[in-house]
């Protein structure tokens, strides 16, 4: 689950992080009072679950009350097209007035999951404000990598060393030290999957500061942060991914037009990835889940059905303590409440598969069965261009 | 003699109370598998569905000498029931739940570590005083299929999952949620981070007249307790084993250890499929540890290097029979 800068900072304070002195606000009144609080020379930042804002135009730069007032009535409402949004780009709401600080250096630290070592990893770069991935493509030596036991936490010579890296000295030093524990404790007790402070601010002054915050949390374990899980924003999702998370469906949007129904996220991949070799392209990813009842069913396929630009759907099912009969069963119902908008393809295997058969064939419907996977993209995605005007 | 799990091995269900466990549980029974009872704590004593309930593992390895532990304990409390597994001396768990948070499960590998070491270590001891007594250290051994495994036969634990089907050994013991009936006893190990792919594959060798010798699932967590290369050693040590299926999928880099584990290991020929060749960056293909991150983890890179190693990689999900019966005993 991703949350928004303010919500993330919000969480670094908890932890004794040094950020920015900041206030949210949705009009421009509000950002007016929140400028003249915080001193007046402010930061406008649109709140959107994207990187890439500043390139789009959504961090400016107020010297007083009144242009923070007049920035954040042209942000909120505008839509933010940046790199990480797509071309239809993201509304922006709310918009977060931060006090302007005197800039010396920014540099870039973030924790996340090394798979292989089986820890967390805390890499740190001089060269702030870029995407970590970019440095890495052209130099990868100029991140410092930094594996952390989560259980032990952060030794202070593992601290020590990532301020050398950073070419910290004196008072920034220090300060850098203290920093990177606090971030580690936030990283681990918050359960976050991603902690991404980029750039880190080091002022003139000598203070290091967490001047942007993406955090992103670890899903299996919101149920001990009821808190993270009520920051959730469901305007930065898809609406049709929210409503599929709703009746427990695994969907996901793409931009092809055959549709997909398959049980099992493995196989849901490889369903997808047998339409593409057939020439056809999918337009979701979609794992019913074992227990694919009538219900889910008819959910699955309605949800796969409010995206227009499906023109054939594939439902590939390897029945194994799920029986084939009960899912035929289950798609029969569909279709009897959904109706048969587009050509449907049908691919049953496993356990019960000749029963599941028959009740197919039985049922009277203009459903198109198939034999084997590569039999059935051929079909869907024949059925799929034959309906493509 | 396939790998890790056998006729001899004498499972237990944690969670054997609840809905999951209790209807695996009685599938596994009817297969054959040995499932010398349950573990719920606070029902020790009782009987469910004609099995005996514990309260605690180490109590039902005390009393039925089990060896395997099936795990359907709800997210919140599994990487505890893994750790209880481990330290009652389990040689082999299977954890099938769901949804373990990444903090609980760095938890329970760290214990796992920690306690397989002082079991090697007093293994190790074991061993040094039965040479001194001039006796064969290698009575010790026991000739089953966990036999095989370091780890195991040093009396140390090893995981399979979170988040998997469980382990199978067709006509001999399945251990976990997958249907028994399309599996057949043969010469094919199969390794895989999916659950139904993997039914997928048996399903196309069974249909070829091809049986498999053990079919494990990893699981599609980022942090799972065996990895290919634990599977692809196992299956090259098995004399019953003639040809490996690896099924990968986007995410992490376990695919490329897996190829270069065996570029350098494994002389029997492997056939590989890698799910999510289409999938777009940044997003979790449903498994937990299915996603493209920062242009890492790719399709495009594993099935490269699968390839430079040597193995046979296959674009379509629909072709892991036929490549199969194309390149055994070639």
């Amino acid at each position: 689950m991703k949350v928004h800068e303010y919500q993330a900072k919000e969480i670094l304070r908890r932890y004794g992080v040094p950020t920015p002195r900041g206030i949210v606000a949705e009009t421009p009144d509000a950002a007016r009072e929140a400028a003249k609080e915080l001193g007046g020379r402010v930061v406008v930042k649109a709140q959107i679950h994207a990187g890439g804002r500043g390139k789009g135009g959504g961090v400016k730069l107020a010297k007083d009350a009144e242009e923070a007032a007049a920035l954040t009535k042209a942000m909120i409402g505008m839509t933010l097209v940046t790199h990480q949004t797509g071309p239809e780009g993201r509304e922006v709401r709310k918009v977060l007035i931060e006090e302007a600080l005197n800039i010396d250096k920014e540099l870039y630290v973030g924790i996340t999951l090394d798979r292989r070592l089986g820890m967390p990893v805390i890499m740190a770069s001089k060269q702030g404000g870029m995407e970590i991935e970019e440095v890495a493509g052209r130099d990868p030596k100029a991140i410092h990598r930094e594996p952390v036991d989560a259980i032990l936490g952060i030794q202070p010579f593992q601290a020590r060393s990532i301020a050398y890296a950073l070419g910290l000295e004196g008072t920034a030093y220090k300060k850098a030290i203290d920093f990177l524990q606090k971030l580690m404790t936030a990283y681990v007790e918050m359960d976050a999957a991603l902690l991404e402070i980029n750039p880190l601010l080091v002022t003139k002054e000598g203070d290091v500061l967490a001047l942007d915050c993406k955090m992103n949390f670890d899903d299996n374990a919101l149920f001990r942060h009821k808190d993270v899980e009520a920051m959730r924003d469901v305007n930065e999702e898809d609406p049709l991914e929210v409503e599929a998370s709703r009746f427990g469906l695994n969907y996901i949007k793409l931009d092809g037009n055959v549709g997909c129904m398959v049980n099992g996220a493995g196989l849901a991949m490889g369903t997808m990835d047998i339409i593409k070799l057939a020439g056809g392209e999918p337009a979701n990813f979609l794992d019913v889940g074992g227990g694919a009842s009538a219900q889910q069913v008819t959910n699955a396929f309605k949800i796969i059905l409010s995206d227009k630009n499906v023109k054939a759907i594939l439902i590939n099912i390897f029945g194994g303590i799920m029986r084939c009969d009960r899912i035929a069963e289950g798609v029969v119902e569909a279709v009897k409440q959904v109706g048969l908008p587009v050509p449907v393809v049908v691919r049953l295997e496993g356990t019960n598969v000749e029963l599941g058969k028959e009740i197919l064939a039985k049922s009277g419907l203009a459903l198109i069965t198939a034999d084997g996977m590569t039999d059935a993209a051929a079909k869907v995605v024949a059925a799929a261009g034959s309906a493509t005007p | 003699m396939a790998i890790w799990a056998d006729k001899n091995t004498r499972v237990i269900v944690q969670g054997i109370t609840g809905r999951e466990g209790s209807f695996h549980a009685i599938q596994c029974r009817e297969y054959g598998t040995k499932v010398v009872g349950g573990v719920t704590p606070g029902k020790g004593g009782t009987t469910h569905e004609g099995f005996a309930v514990f309260d605690t593992v180490a109590q039902a390895v005390q009393k039925e000498a089990a060896n395997c532990a099936l795990i359907f304990v709800p997210p919140p409390f599994a990487a505890d029931a893994i750790m209880e597994a481990c330290d009652a001396g389990i040689g082999l768990i299977i954890c099938i739940t769901e949804g373990i948070p990444v903090n609980d499960m760095m938890k329970a590998h760290d214990f796992m570590s920690k306690t397989n070491r002082v079991r090697l270590t007093e293994y190790a001891e074991g061993m040094a005083r039965l040479t001194a007594e001039g006796k064969s250290p290698d009575a010790r051994t026991t000739q089953t299929a966990a036999g095989a495994d370091p780890i195991q036969r040093a009396g140390g634990s090893r995981l399979i999952g979170p988040n998997c089907p469980g382990i199978m050994t067709p006509g001999q013991a399945k251990i976990g949620i997958m249907p028994g009936h399309i599996h057949r006893e043969g010469p094919i190990g199969i390794v895989s981070r999916s659950g139904t792919l993997t039914y997928e594959a048996v399903g196309q060798l069974t249909k070829r007249g091809i049986g498999q010798s053990t079919a494990v699932g990893i699981g599609g967590d980022p942090l799972p307790g065996t990895k290919f290369i634990d599977c692809l050693a196992a299956f090259e040590a098995d004399p019953e084993t003639e040809a490996i299926v690896m099924i990968g999928e986007i995410g992490g880099t376990a695919e490329e250890e897996g190829a270069a584990y065996v570029r350098q290991f494994v002389s029997k020929p492997v056939v590989a499929f890698i799910a999510g060749q289409t999938a777009p960056e940044g997003r979790r293909m449903g498994h937990a540890g299915a996603i493209v991150s920062g242009g890492k983890g790719t399709a495009a890179e594993k099935m490269k290097a699968l390839q430079e190693a040597g193995i046979h990689v296959i674009k379509s999900p629909a072709d892991i029979g036929s490549k199969i019966e194309e390149v055994w005993k070639k």
